[in-house]
């Protein structure tokens, strides 16, 4: 028998601690997928949508006044946002068509850009709800407009409902639309 | 086609990788050289593969082939054209080309280095970097392929983050991912040594010069970071303990502790396991900071990109980790010291103490940079830690390294004498505390600034007294003194390298310091023709002017600076404004000296340029901290110089 079966019992098993201690690291990073650092909830929610009055582009006027009584997507965009506000150009306008007649709105709202290139994007996708730009800013800083595209939906009463970040997608429009529009009949 | 081609390769590259890494440990498990020699010729078709999708990549920024996704989000038309070369590594998957790149180069090297040299380390070494390298061209493949198409084609791109329009930024990721990529060599030859159980200090004196080379240009990394920060964000700061930056301070840590405890398993066959463990460490925590940037899972105010990858890394450091530990584990037994610490005054025990605090101050980063988390995971609440956590508990270790930094190269080993001790240390404490004193005769006030300063002076004076004792002894013997200290340069490279790259430190500690305790800085604002007077400099506003350039808009303040004594300096800082950002990006101008920076930063401005408010900053001694890099530079090259005692 050689001594170096002798062992200490505490080393045979104490060597594995190193390894195992690196577990419950492992398990905090996996968690950290769960959260979202940047997920600040909007304080807006809940609160009435902050007016506003703008010259759209073609020529004629938009405010959230006017449209009070129907149900308002509020999309913010810009014509250099790639490629979010390019997936989701499409996807406001098919569901505006879809929707137009149920009393409900979509608007967009272009900042930061420059006239000729948003004229263009609108042109492209052959947006027909009403687009305005933000020249002072005003608007978005009123939304608290972090970056683009952020979509605002407004219920019939002029209140925040929703804010989403990101490009908007087919389900995401139809489940808030249809919710609201449950919940006022 | 070109996008298509590009992936085809790294899928290509990704079989090799996975082939070579097989290859090669079969080769040695098998002892089949003809295997390894397979393994070796896919590591140089690899090679060739990335260096080409890499090169079509270029290709495709330099002609606006905006059908791919990732040349569409970070040029626009009017990217200037070396931006559009260096837009490469502007955002993630550019980045983990360049990343592969480096890593298929060291394996290159390491094959033509070792193939004939180290035929016990070698196969197993190859295995492992193949393997790692697998890692990177799988996310290349699936989760961050830098070869998307876009449709429909968009007429312009999104265009660079217009902070990283910069020189900084030009070598900072490359000098960085130098480094990051470099502790895979150590790393690959530590698990080498392991799997063969050849655990003794082998592996340590094979990779003493990588290693350097490594932590090299990690340094620079940082050090350009910290120009960069300066800079370009228009704060007047190098440093801020943002997740990004301690993400590559904490390999630095570890790296450096690595560096210093090698010596002692060299010369005295003690903290094998230390070593061991450091090593996988650093290497843990250059992945760790890859996973950090580009996962999202902490905010920070640079993490440019992010993306699906998050789980990838996780999933490869938790393979790395376990199965680096686990064969620690298993080769337990043949891990024990074969010496001993004598005594606590030796420079052993100096060298464990530099270990111990470097290691802490990488605990305390880690903890402070993973705290959110931690309070979100335990408590629910999205807590973050601050500079002020961060320079509390660093601050003091980081004076204690100082110190450990004169006594560490000139105490003795085993145990020193009080002669030994005296003979060393008796001057230069003396000299330290004078220098203490005559500078809080001159005024300085603050204790920390005394004694960081105290410090530096006491560690220089020691390393320039051994270094003049040792001039002396060759001046005995007959040599002249030119001769005599090239000489002693050369013959003891190791050793006074090390003393260099110390001095670097020194310089930058002092820089450091400096600025801290006397930087002043005021806001103002100015009608056109007004004067703001200014720590002893007069600003004058003359006028604002506007200007449109290739892909921005900019508005330029003109200011007339003196300080009484050279002749007005004209200065002219910037806001440009990208159509794709939000806010406006600052451009700092500034007049740089060897005693302080006049940092002018423009701030808001009348539209009719009647007005403007302006950030005046004067930086003390903040040069210093650029001119250490230098310094370092020239410390880092003198030690990897080959040992001339073997050659």
């Amino acid at each position: 028998m050689s001594t170096e079966l002798v062992e200490p019992r505490t080393w045979r098993w104490g060597k594995w601690v190193i390894p195992f201690a690196v577990l419950p690291f492992l398990a905090l990073l996996a968690y950290g997928f769960r959260t979202d650092p940047r997920a600040i909830p909007s304080p807006l929610i809940g609160r009435p949508a902050p007016p506003f009055a703008l010259a759209a582009f073609d020529g004629g006027r938009v405010s959230l006044e006017a449209m009070r009584g129907k149900i308002v997507v509020l999309n913010f965009w810009a014509s250099w946002c790639y490629p979010a506000c390019y997936e989701e150009a499409p996807v406001l306008e098919r569901n505006w068509q879809a929707y137009r007649d149920k009393g409900v709105m979509v608007v967009g709202i272009d900042i930061q850009d420059r006239e000729e290139a948003a004229l263009k994007f609108i042109r492209q996708f052959g947006l027909s709800f009403p687009n305005a730009p933000d020249p002072e800013g005003k608007v978005s800083v009123d939304y608290g407009v972090y970056g683009v595209p952020e979509t605002f939906f407004i219920d019939r009463n002029g209140k925040i409902r929703k804010k989403h970040v990101g490009a908007v997608t087919e389900e995401l429009f139809r489940s808030e639309v249809e919710r609201m529009l449950k919940d006022a009949t | 086609m070109t996008p298509e081609i590009g992936y085809a390769m790294t899928a290509v590259s990704l079989g090799l990788a996975l082939y070579g890494s097989g290859a090669a440990a079969l080769g040695a498990r098998a002892v089949r050289p003809g295997l390894i020699q397979s393994a070796q010729r896919a590591a140089l078709a690899i090679f060739v593969l990335i260096t080409l999708s890499m090169g079509l990549l270029v290709y495709a920024f330099l002609t606006f082939d905006f059908s791919v996704k990732y040349v569409a989000n970070n040029t626009n038309l009017g990217t200037p054209f070396y931006y559009r070369i260096t837009a490469l590594w502007g955002a993630l998957e550019g980045s983990i080309v360049l990343w592969s790149w480096m890593l298929a180069l060291y394996t290159l090297i390491v094959i033509v280095r070792y193939r004939t040299r180290r035929p016990e380390f070698y196969p197993w070494t190859l295995s492992v970097m193949l393997g790692i390298l697998a890692f990177f061209l799988l996310v290349m493949t699936l989760p961050a392929p830098p070869f998307q198409r876009l449709s429909p084609v968009p007429p312009d791109g999104r265009g660079l983050n217009p902070l990283l329009e910069d020189t900084g930024m030009i070598t900072h990721p490359v000098a960085l991912y130098l480094g990051f990529t470099g502790f895979t060599v150590p790393f690959a030859f530590a698990m080498a040594a392991l799997i063969t159980g050849r655990t003794g200090d082998e592996w340590i004196t094979i990779t003493r010069r990588w290693t350097i080379v490594a932590w090299y240009f990690l340094s620079l990394g940082l050090l350009i970071g910290g120009w960069w920060s300066y800079h370009v964000l228009g704060w007047g700061g190098y440093w801020s303990w943002d997740p990004v930056e301690n993400a590559a301070f904490m390999p630095w840590l570890t790296g450096t502790a690595f560096l210093h405890s090698v010596m002692i398993q060299e010369r005295r066959r003690m903290l094998k396991l230390w070593n061991l463990t450091l090593i996988i460490l650093t290497f843990g925590l250059t992945l760790f900071g890859t996973f950090l940037t580009r996962s999202g899972i902490l905010s920070s105010v640079h993490s440019f990109t992010q993306g699906a990858i998050g789980a990838f890394f996780l999933a490869f450091i938790a393979l790395v980790l376990l199965t680096a530990f686990g064969l620690v584990a298993i080769r337990g037994d043949r891990l024990r010291a074969q010496g001993e610490l004598d005594s606590m005054v030796s420079r052993e025990s100096a060298f464990l103490l530099n270990n111990l605090f470097l290691v802490a101050a990488a605990f305390t980063v880690f903890f402070g940079t993973v705290f959110p988390l931690l309070s979100e995971a335990v408590r629910g609440v999205k807590v973050s830690v601050g500079a002020p956590f961060f320079n509390l508990v660093n601050i003091p270790l980081f004076l204690s390294l100082l110190f450990l930094m004169g006594i560490g190269p000139l105490i003795a080993w085993r145990r020193a004498s009080l002669e030994n001790l005296k003979r060393n240390f008796l001057w230069p404490i003396g000299v330290g505390i004078a220098a203490a004193a005559i500078l809080r005769l001159l005024g300085v006030a603050s204790g920390l600034t005394l004694l960081a300063m105290g410090l530096a002076v006491f560690v220089t004076v020691i390393m320039a007294l051994d270094f003049y004792r040792a001039t002396r002894a060759r001046l005995r013997t007959g040599e002249r003194l030119l001769p005599a200290m090239g000489g002693l340069l050369h013959r003891q490279n190791r050793r006074y390298g090390g003393f260099v790259v110390h001095l670097g430190i020194l310089v930058i500690a002092l820089g450091v310091a400096g600025s801290q305790a006397w930087s002043v800085q005021t806001e103002a604002t100015l009608n056109a023709g007004e004067t703001l007077e200014f720590s002893g400099y007069r600003v004058r506003f003359d006028r604002l002017s506007a200007s449109e350039e290739s892909n921005h808009f900019k508005v330029t303040g003109t200011f007339t600076v003196s300080n009484g004594q050279a002749r007005p300096a004209v200065m002219q800082p910037a806001k440009k404004f990208y159509p794709q950002e939000q806010t406006p990006i600052a451009y700092v101008d500034y007049l740089m000296g060897l005693r302080e920076d006049f940092y002018l930063v423009l701030g808001d401005f009348a539209r009719d340029g009647s007005q403007a408010t302006i950030k005046v900053q004067v930086n003390r001694m903040v040069t210093w901290i650029w001119i250490g890099g230098l310094v370092l530079t020239l410390g880092a090259a003198l030690a990897i110089l080959p040992d001339p005692k073997k050659a």
